[in-house]
């Protein structure tokens, strides 16, 4: 797989990271050389192999319904670079 | 007195026990050892006191006549992958910078719950990406071994357990706490001569953990040896309601069970893990390993694992893409970072927090991951990756019909200068070949030190064994340290 | 139905709509569907929040039993296939409502598959015909936090405390062909979430929204590209969004446009639905199994446990109701909603007979309620009064008015109605005698009326009943004096 810069663009802006013009030109090969060595896969017949669901045969547990945690926005909130009045703030979303 | 800091953690626990010492002697000891090391640039945070108080609890207890605890009096290293209550930990990433998490990892919890103190945070590879220690948003972390060639070249520790593997065998620490992703406890372990076992997934708790790749992130101890690495991983495992994927067991006496007695076991060698281009000491050493075992009463095998060159593109797939997912949480607005460019808005806030705060192999793999699960590819690579995982899985349990543990090294080298490889990601990964497929299959596997190359440098075996028989791979470890006799340890230059 | 197919008159001809709803409702639980802080509405903000539900560093999520169970439960009230093997995925996209970068839901193997519902449009016809609509799916999936955006100038303000809540998002078939079909079926859904008791239905708090997914196409033309109006919150938003939507799409298509396949938003003040331009660059969601948790596995137990206790549902009590002769109209109003039928259950469980406890509680009790404002579940007479009530009317101790009387009491008073009767004299009197005596003097004091009576003007029959029950206060019993009327007056 051959990757273009517009695709580097592409994917840094899904993951949410900002990329110059730079970054993407330097990026595009690295990634193509990364997916091309991935791509070995192909070779592989997996007809009729079911993807892998659970590394260790194990089952989901399931939790009671019983309220035993919360009350705590101090302790959630001592770390947030910004909040006021109890809540988390981020810059204005326009919906 | 002898330097108590050349104990182990058998020793410290059974010296502390029989009142050789006391249990602040000993963190004292350790938190100058600590201190003396800055240059190994192993510690992100230092913890005398945590140390200190759990030692003087530890003596307070003594004093009174109480049952001691199983690590009381041992004073530990922590990753910094583990949070940490009320001690900064950010995954060596600048994006956690100044975090300072209100509560306390599972794992870690459990530890101080069996009487031990905390010496440290120990530097490692950003969010245990990488294998060499060099992607640390706070410096490479330098191994405290040196090659015999007269040059000084800083050497790689392994990673992404750097910080713990130099550490301990620096001994500033007689024990750490490691994770293991895809090797990140074997391969720094088999790097710097100390012993490391990841134990099956699900023995110990996620919870507290900072996720890199959910479906193989596992804790495990690195130590000076065998029984170490039992007596601390007895600690660290457990069952844990707030873990989904948590295996509801009890923890086995690892230690009391240890027995270096192999008869009746086979020794599985699988043949396609004699990979072109293998340094010939390391094929030397996988012989040697195989008559230890051999002569402590096992019978050799030799088995096949025919996927097994695909493990690593699988993994490459498979843990980018859980990474890509686990990492979006760092998002500047509720912890860590924030990066808001004047007039930025929400989005632009988050990609400049993200750019910023995220070191190149991060985002590398970020990138990486978010490819294999973007549209039109998913099935192509992620759903492949999770076929091709299966069938790996299938491998090692044909295996078990014919042998009861596999024996292999650990990785395809010994340790390699800083810098050697951090131009080349995919010779980086390729260190990880070894220790990769027993990671997708969930197995328990072990690194021992086996011996030295003509560097003068550590080389590890590698032990795998059957989900939930760690037992048998420490046995087996037991029985090759006992025939190795590995009792070499860096000069110290730091 | 199709002789009153809904249509759009448009310039070059007649347009059909195509109706699909995904709709989330929020499930009666406790606990958050991955954590254990509270779910409930309406707290300070940020304090229904756990280390999970803000994505702290190394959390984990652990399913709640309880939101596995009421999904279920509601798959099994709609006949759905019910899936022993599904599994959690993760929807990824960045926003500040979202804090762990994804939503925990069910793409590739959702708890419940196909399902269906009946929608009926008429109730007062007893031919109307009903229609099925199909249901495509229902998962489980967490709730996003809430942004706040007037608090002040330049920033967003976020609560947690609706992150993590459980939802079932319940997909429909695109089977609705008109504002009526559509508001039918969320009614009814709501209706069977209600008795079911997997979620309260209050959709002004949000318990319940709809995303409206409306098309329009030539009658037999293939589908046409479809827009989603998302978070509908009420019946009628959710009529008038197909109705303003699907005018508006012909309205493009006429003109030469096409339709984007994109996320709207309704605008209730202004009745029109608009392009949400800040969802507007592609998503991709990335969606992928959620490797912080195992396949979900559920058992014999587990499903006999949850089909045991479901409750008798609206189609089989309306059934019920309808065998039992009380009309479909009042069959269809007494079981739309589990207040109400509860409350009739009741009723008919204290020993009223069917017919005539639906012809009282669907106009007196429902006129009462009415007028007070007040729900059936805070109804001030209790249904072991009324069926007393209706127990005195039955053996002729009340009449009809008097009846009423007593029941006005009852709604001020809260006192049984034999009570009432005994204290205040209302009993209802067949004493010939008494009431004889009454006629007669009725007839003294209107010989007019009596002339004209007699002389043919029988319409005035009626003016004697009502002197005579006014002379007995009310309290005569109207057959008898009906009977000996005519005789007197011969
Ligand atoms: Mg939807
Ligand atoms: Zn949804």
């Amino acid at each position: 797989m051959s990757v273009d810069t517009n695709t580097v663009k592409k994917i840094a802006s899904l993951a949410r990271l900002a990329i110059t013009e730079e970054d993407a030109s330097r990026l595009a090969p690295e990634l193509g050389n990364i997916l091309h060595w991935i791509e070995q896969l192909e070779q592989v017949d997996t007809t009729g192999i079911e993807p892998m669901t659970a590394v260790i045969p194990n089952h989901l547990r399931l939790r009671d319904d019983v309220v035993n945690d919360g009350g705590i926005r101090d302790a959630l909130m001592q770390n947030a670079p910004q909040g006021e009045h109890g809540f988390f703030t981020v810059p204005k979303v326009i919906e | 007195m002898s330097d108590v800091t050349d104990l182990g953690i058998a020793g410290l626990r059974d010296g502390f026990r029989s009142g050789e010492f006391s249990a602040r002697d000993v963190a004292e000891a350790f938190n100058a050892r600590v201190d003396a090391a800055d240059a190994l640039n192993a510690f992100l945070v230092k913890t005398p006191d945590h140390a200190l108080a759990a030692a003087d609890a530890a003596d307070a207890a003594r004093a009174a006549g109480e049952a001691a605890k199983p690590l009381a009096g041992v004073p530990i290293g922590m990753k910094d992958l583990f949070c940490t209550k009320g001690v900064a930990t950010t995954a060596a990433s600048h994006i956690l910078e100044g975090f300072v998490p209100p509560y306390e990892s599972s794992v870690s919890q459990n530890l101080w719950d069996a009487g031990a103190g905390m010496l440290g945070k120990l530097n490692m590879d950003q969010f245990a990406m990488g294998s060499s220690n060099e992607t640390s948003a706070f410096g490479n972390v330098i191994s405290p071994w040196r090659r015999k060639d007269g040059g000084n070249a800083p050497l790689a520790p392994g990673g992404s357990s750097g910080g713990s593997s130099s550490a301990v065998a620096a001994r500033l620490c007689p024990g750490a706490t490691g994770t293991d992703t895809g090797g990140s406890i074997r391969q720094p372990a088999a790097f710097t001569g100390i012993s490391g076992i990841k134990p099956t997934y699900g023995r110990c708790s996620r919870w507290g953990t900072i996720a890199f790749a959910s479906s193989l992130d596992q804790a495990g101890p690195m130590a000076r040896d065998v029984r170490d690495c039992a007596i601390m991983l007895e600690a660290m495992a457990g069952f844990d309601v707030r873990d989904a994927t948590s295996l509801q067991l009890d923890v086995p006496q690892w230690e009391a069970g240890l027995s270096a007695d192999l008869k009746g076991k086979r020794i599985g060698i699988p043949k396609e893990y004699r990979v072109d281009g293998m340094p010939a000491e390391i094929e030397t050493l996988w012989q040697q390993g195989i008559d230890w075992l051999r002569d402590a009463g096992a019978e050799i095998v030799e088995v096949s694992l025919p996927h097994t060159k695909y493990a690593l593109p699988a993994y490459y797939i498979i843990a980018p893409a859980e990474a890509s997912s686990n990492l979006a949480r760092y998002d500047g607005v509720r912890y860590g970072l924030r990066d808001l460019p004047e007039g930025a808005g929400l989005q632009d806030m988050y990609a400049a927090t993200r750019a910023d705060g995220f070191g190149d192999e991060v985002k590398r793999r970020i990138m990486i991951g978010t490819y294999v699960l973007s549209a039109g590819f998913y099935d192509a690579y992620y759903t492949q990756a999770q076929k091709v995982r299966t069938l790996i899985a299938r491998d090692f349990e044909r295996a078990w019909e014919a042998c009861d543990l596999l024996l292999a090294p650990t990785a395809p080298s010994a340790a390699f200068a800083l810098g050697e490889k951090s131009a080349d990601p995919i010779a980086m990964y390729l260190n990880d070949v070894f220790t990769v497929p027993s990671s997708l299959a969930g197995l328990p596997a072990m690194s021992v030190p086996g011996g030295l190359d003509s560097a003068g440098l550590p080389l590890g075996l590698q032990i795998i064994g059957k989900p939930l028989d760690e037992q048998v791979v420490l046995n087996a470890g037991l029985a090759i340290e006992q025939r190795a006799g590995f009792v070499a340890r860096p000069e110290a230059w730091w | 139905m199709t002789e009153h197919a809904y249509r759009i008159q448009g310039a070059t001809g007649e347009w059909e709509v195509v109706i699909g709803l995904e709709v989330h409702a929020q499930v009666t639980s406790d606990a958050k569907l991955f954590s254990g802080a509270a779910a409930t509405f309406g707290a300070e903000p940020n304090t229904q929040v756990s280390l999970v539900d803000a994505a702290m560093p190394g959390m984990l999520p652990v399913p709640n039993r309880e939101c596995i169970r009421q999904a279920v439960r509601t798959g099994m009230a709609i006949d759905a296939q019910i899936n022993r093997w599904s599994r959690f995925d993760r929807k990824n996209y960045f926003y500040a409502d979202l804090p762990q970068g994804y939503q925990i839901s069910q793409l590739y193997h959702p708890l419940v598959g196909e399902g269906a519902i009946e929608i009926s449009l008429d109730d007062k016809n007893p031919d109307a015909a009903g229609k099925t609509i199909g249901v495509e799916r229902i998962h489980v999936e967490q709730d996003a936090g809430k942004l706040m955006h007037d608090q002040h100038p330049t920033r967003s303000y976020v609560d947690l405390n609706r992150s993590g809540v459980a939802l079932m998002e319940i997909v429909s078939r695109p089977d609705m062909r008109s504002p009526a079909e559509a508001g039918a079926y969320l009614s009814k859904l709501r209706s069977i979430l209600r008795y079911v008791g997997s979620c309260d239905g209050n959709m002004d708090q949000g318990s319940m929204r709809a995303d409206v997914n409306v098309s329009v196409r030539k009658p037999g033309d293939e589908l046409g590209t479809r827009t989603e109006t998302k978070n509908v919150n009420s019946v009628r938003f959710v009529m008038a969004v197909v109705e303003q939507e699907a005018k508006r799409q012909v309205e493009v298509i006429e003109a030469g446009g096409k339709i984007a396949q994109e996320t709207r938003l309704y605008d209730p003040d202004r009745n029109e639905t608009r392009s949400m331009r800040s969802k507007e660059d592609a998503h991709d969601y990335r969606y992928f199994p959620d490797p912080d948790l195992l396949p979900l596995e559920l058992d014999d137990a587990f499903l006999d446990e949850c089909r045991a206790s479901l409750p008798e549902l609206p189609d089989s009590k309306r059934a019920r109701y309808e065998a039992a002769g009380i009309t479909r109209y009042n069959a269809a109003v007494l079981t739309a909603d589990v207040d109400t039928a509860r409350w009739f259950d009741a009723l008919l469980d204290a020993g009223a007979s069917a017919v005539p406890a639906a012809n009282w509680v669907t106009s007196e009790l429902f006129g009462a309620l009415n007028r007070l404002g007040k729900d059936i579940a805070a109804s001030p007479v209790s249904p072991t009064q009324a069926a007393e009530l209706l127990a005195l009317v039955a053996d002729g101790t009340l009449s009809g008015s008097l009846a009423k009387q007593v029941f006005e009491v009852m709604l001020e008073t809260g006192d049984a109605p034999g009570k009432i009767v005994e204290d205040r004299g209302l009993k209802q009197t067949s004493d010939t005698g008494a009431i004889e005596a009454v006629i007669a003097d009725v007839m003294e004091k209107n010989p007019n009326q009596l002339a004209q009576y007699r002389g043919g003007k029988e319409a005035l029959f009626g003016f004697f009943v009502g002197q005579t029950m006014k002379a007995m206060g009310g309290k005569a019993n109207p057959g008898v004096v009906n009977e000996l009327l005519k005789k007197a007056l011969g």
